[in-house]
């Protein structure tokens, strides 16, 4: 009923907007084409420079209802992430002030040199200097940008200092897996036609002992305030990306080829909380490159401790090594151990077998 | 080819005869399929490339405002839309698998059908032949069969969507291994060959297009048009034409390999693949990435394809309406020469997170900010011909004002996004969004529209009504910049395009009323392009009646012809060209013709 009511509405005004522009064609007739053609030329005029105005009113208020909800008040939450930023606002004082100036002669230009009987124009065909001028001064600041771009560009991508801690990062339809090193400090091989669900969600190979510790997590990754991380990402199946916002960073997830991104947390999830004043607040991981129909839910969590805590619950975690072989953990008496691992992968079998 | 071969050969046979009459319907070789279906004017040619645009226009807009309903409410209910969509929608909810199909047949749509084939296929169909002084293109049997392969190929589209697992639903860009697998979406089944086929179909059409408008600017421009002194439309539409015939075979051989990858057991693009309910595939070796350099090697020449036939009509109708010369003709030429040649070597901006070798990204990054040099020459060089100019303000030129304003919106955030270290935080989120749309989408669909009500009298021969065509300009000037503006601040906040629901992000929830804002002037915004629609077609049938041969005093060649040009345009000779195409306000003089011939008193410039 209401749809109906709105599309009689939507048509009634159509009517009506015909009807009137109909008729001022007629008024146009009869006045003299010439002179209603003026008349709207001068309107238009008028329009234009209202636009500028308004459209202006309209730049400074959009950005009072919204720049609070972006997360340019917070700062970045990583360390490499402050170079995004101030990059971002030295980009942006460039734009801005072209943005700005150009829209101001562009609609200012059109309101001036509006349709005059008594103007002539000048015949300004071209002026080297002026085009010289306009070539040179972009290409200089463009210069800039692109200096300080390469170098901050170049530190993200290269190495991470030694100290970093490593993380592989696995994305699969719709989930993150995440795997630690264990004691070793080094990842076992894997091999993805041994994936297997129940077992084995990253294929890893069990002849290589240097499997044996790694350590296997779904849903949260968490990570030490102040310590480098550098994560390996790859992905089971189709591409995803590895979305992480409030640390400036994102990077492909493509299955065969691994990538690298590195990056120093600065604050603990619970001071975020603070800081945001949110009580909610993640570091959230969202998925950032199209990867099916459920590609909108692909979330997962990052949970930034201080080196206590995140010793604390390291020791608690039992290698993915005693999930598949349970009978060969040494603490399989205590069963308890064993749950608390095999509990996120139960819970993301039963997810994909939902989706 | 001279024009006199051309006139001796079987398409312009008979056009010596037709010197007496102006309405070339009386040739008794025509009928109504020769006419109106399988043409080979030209002119007719553009109409067929324009109305078939436009309907793909409608449906490109209307998918976009389905799923801004779900994006605005999410939570509502809208039992219309299970009328519509059926089971795509039950209980009046978009499923996500009809919100990704949307969003990627709006995208794919939109890009090659309006964008490309609507707007280079019309203009370069109808002023090329028109402003170089030429009787046809130089295969009119190629050019229609151009227009006949788009249509096949929109035929093939269209039927994607009735398909029982439905479209593609993988984004317009088709990336594998997501486009490749039907196990991985249900979309990438028969969805997507119906897809592939209507792209191949579309690349063909393309090039039999491009060849032919390269051909004809190089070898059928009437005596005295050397290639200095052609307009800056026919400029852009031929760079535009050069670029689809480089760029569009790497898109087919990307597709080649992805429609072996799906069908023949190939790996060029899969490796390491574990579907969930599938298991292990047997591919190994290959890489996902390849697809996307070779997709964006025609992708990013394709936004100038976009684009540049858009600025050529501006250049053109800024510099009729200001009644001025455009500001440095050969700046304006350079920058279009630079343009082009840069459209080649940026490709991989698009890809700067997927694990590309970071030297090679510093290349295009330095490769990217440079075409903000020409693109800077031209918006500078566009707002000098508006300076001490006589502005009209006829519809066309409001539109041209509009895309030089978003033009200047859209292009600066490249600034951004084209440098990695930023594009980092900004990759795939609101922000590109915003950019793509501002200085491709919405300043592409300005020109076109420009282009429409600039050229509608010399394609109907009648008016369109003013009233209409103002309203229209000034609530989608309003309204492009209220939906995309905000989109900017959605992306700073790090929000991921193509979500079907945020409302589970802690991160993105905060904009919930924002959207529902922008789904509504998105409606609003879609219903007076259809006032655009009824105020073209009621106007081809009914608009004021063109009564003078050169309505808006131009100098370019089309407005010499009669006002209701036959098959072959001219009657009688094909006018002689003197000068450039911008002689306005010269020496006192409102315009001087291009046929004009120099006077012996006359000042150079």
């Amino acid at each position: 009923m209401t749809a109906l009511l709105i599309t009689a509405v939507s048509l009634l005004i159509f009517v009506v907007i015909f009807q009137i522009s109909k008729a001022s064609e007629y008024v146009a007739i009869l006045k003299g084409e010439e002179h209603s053609r003026k008349q709207n030329n001068k309107i238009n005029g008028f329009l234009m420079v209202a636009f500028l105005i308004l459209g202006l009113i309209g730049v400074w208020y959009c950005n009072e209802v919204l720049y609070d909800k972006t997360l340019l008040p917070q700062g970045s939450a990583s360390v490499e992430g402050e170079r995004v930023d101030s990059m971002l606002w030295l980009t942006l004082a460039v734009t801005g002030f072209v943005f700005i100036g150009t829209q101001i002669v562009l609609f200012w230009f059109a309101f001036k040199y509006q349709e005059n009987d008594n103007r002539k124009v000048y015949f300004f065909a071209h002026s080297n200097k002026l085009e010289a001028i306009w070539t040179v001064i972009p290409a200089i600041v463009l210069t800039v940008l692109v200096v300080i771009g390469l170098r901050n560009w170049f530190l993200f991508t290269g190495e991470p200092p030694k100290e970093a801690m490593v993380v592989e990062v696995t994305g699969k339809q719709f989930g993150w897996i995440f795997r630690y090193p264990g004691k070793d400090g080094a990842f076992g091989k894997k091999y993805y036609k041994n994936i297997d669900n129940a077992s084995n969600s990253l294929g890893l190979i069990w002849d290589d002992q240097l499997a044996h510790d790694d350590l296997v997590m779904e849903q949260t990754m968490y990570l030490v305030k102040g310590r480098p991380v550098k994560l390996v990402i790859g992905s089971r199946d189709v591409i995803h990306d590895v979305g992480l916002s409030h640390f400036r960073m994102k990077m492909d997830a493509v299955p065969g080829i691994p990538t690298t991104m590195w990056f120093t947390p600065k604050y603990t999830t619970k001071e975020m909380k603070e800081r945001t004043g949110n009580p909610d607040f993640q570091y959230e991981i969202s998925c950032d490159q199209m990867c099916g129909n459920s590609h909108y839910s692909m979330k997962g969590v990052i949970e930034v401790l201080d080196q206590a805590e995140y010793d604390a619950k390291m020791a608690g975690q039992s290698p993915y090594y005693y999930s598949a072989f349970p009978d060969k953990d040494p603490a399989n008496a205590k069963k308890d151990t064993v749950k608390l691992v095999a509990k996120p992968v139960e819970v993301a079998s039963k997810l994909t077998a939902k989706l | 080819m001279s024009n006199e071969a051309v006139l001796h050969a079987p398409a312009g046979a008979g056009l010596h005869h037709e010197a007496h009459g102006d309405h070339h319907h009386e040739h008794h070789h025509e009928t109504f399929i020769s006419k109106y279906v399988f043409s080979m004017d030209h002119k007719m040619i553009a109409k067929q490339f324009l109305i078939t645009g436009m309907v793909w226009a409608v449906l490109g807009g209307l998918m976009s405002v389905l799923f801004r309903l779900q994006l605005g409410y999410p939570e509502a209910t809208f039992p219309f839309l299970e009328d519509l969509l059926g089971k795509w929608a039950e209980g009046g909810k978009i499923t996500p698998e009809a919100y990704y199909a949307l969003v990627t047949t709006h995208g794919t749509v939109l890009v090659f059908f309006v964008l490309t084939a609507g707007l280079s296929g019309t203009f370069a169909n109808f002023l090329i032949p028109l402003q170089i002084g030429a009787r046809d293109m130089a295969s009119p049997f190629m050019n229609m069969l151009s227009y006949w392969f788009f249509f096949a190929a929109s035929i093939v589209m269209l039927s994607s969507m009735f398909v029982e697992f439905g479209p593609f639903s993988g984004g317009w860009t088709a990336y594998p291994p997501l486009s490749a697998l039907a196990s991985a979406s249900p979309g990438s089944g028969t969805g997507m060959d119906l897809w592939l086929i209507a792209m191949a179909l579309f690349v063909v059409s393309s090039l039999l297009g491009g060849l032919n408008y390269i051909a004809t600017v190089l070898n059928m421009r009437t005596k005295g048009m050397s290639m200095t002194r052609l307009p800056l439309t026919i400029w852009a539409l031929f760079f535009t034409a050069v670029l689809g015939v480089l760029s569009f075979p790497v898109l087919f051989s990307g597709f080649i390999l992805l429609i072996f990858d799906r069908n023949f057991g190939t790996s060029f693009y899969l490796s390491d693949i574990f579907i969930n309910g599938v298991g292990a595939l047997p591919n190994e070796g290959g890489s996902a990435i390849l697809y996307q350099h070779l997709f964006w090697f025609l992708g990013h020449p394709e936004v100038y394809i976009i684009l540049l036939p858009a600025m050529g009509m501006v250049s053109e109708i800024l510099s009729v309406n200001s009644r001025k010369p455009i500001f440095g003709y050969m700046a304006m030429v350079g920058s279009l020469f630079a343009i082009a040649i840069l459209a080649f070597l940026v490709w991989a901006h698009h890809m700067f997170v997927t694990g590309l070798n970071p030297f090679l990204g510093s290349v295009f990054v330095l490769l990217t900010l440079l075409i903000a040099v020409p693109s800077a020459i031209k918006v500078f060089n566009w707002l000098t011909t508006l300076w001490r100019g006589n502005i009209r303000f006829t519809p066309g030129m409001l539109f041209s004002i509009g895309f030089v304003s978003l033009f200047i919106s859209g292009g600066l955030t490249g600034i951004w996004l084209g440098n990695s270290a930023l594009d980092i935080h900004l990759h795939d989120t609101y922000f590109v969004i915003a950019h793509f749309h501002i200085v491709m989408g919405v300043a592409s669909m300005f020109g076109m529209f420009a282009g429409i009500y600039h050229w509608f009298p010399k394609m109907y021969g009648r008016y369109m009504n003013n009233t209409l065509s103002y309203l229209h300009f000034w609530i989608t000037l309003g309204g492009a910049y209220m939906i995309f503006w905000p989109m900017h601040y959605q992306g700073l906040a790090g929000m991921p395009r193509r979500y079907y629901d945020y409302s589970v992000w802690e991160s993105f929830k905060q904009f919930a009323e924002l959207n529902r804002f922008i789904s509504t002037v998105a409606m609003i915004v879609f219903a007076a392009q259809l006032l655009f629609l009824f105020n073209f077609f009621y106007s081809v049938f009914k608009g004021r009646k063109v009564t003078s041969q050169n309505p808006y005093n131009a100098n370019t060649l089309e407005w010499t012809t009669p006002i209701n040009p036959g098959h072959g345009n001219w009657v009688g000779e094909i006018p002689e060209v003197h000068r450039w195409a911008y002689d306005y306000g010269k020496d006192g003089k409102e315009f001087i013709s291009q046929t004009t011939p120099v006077g012996a008193d006359e000042s150079s410039h």
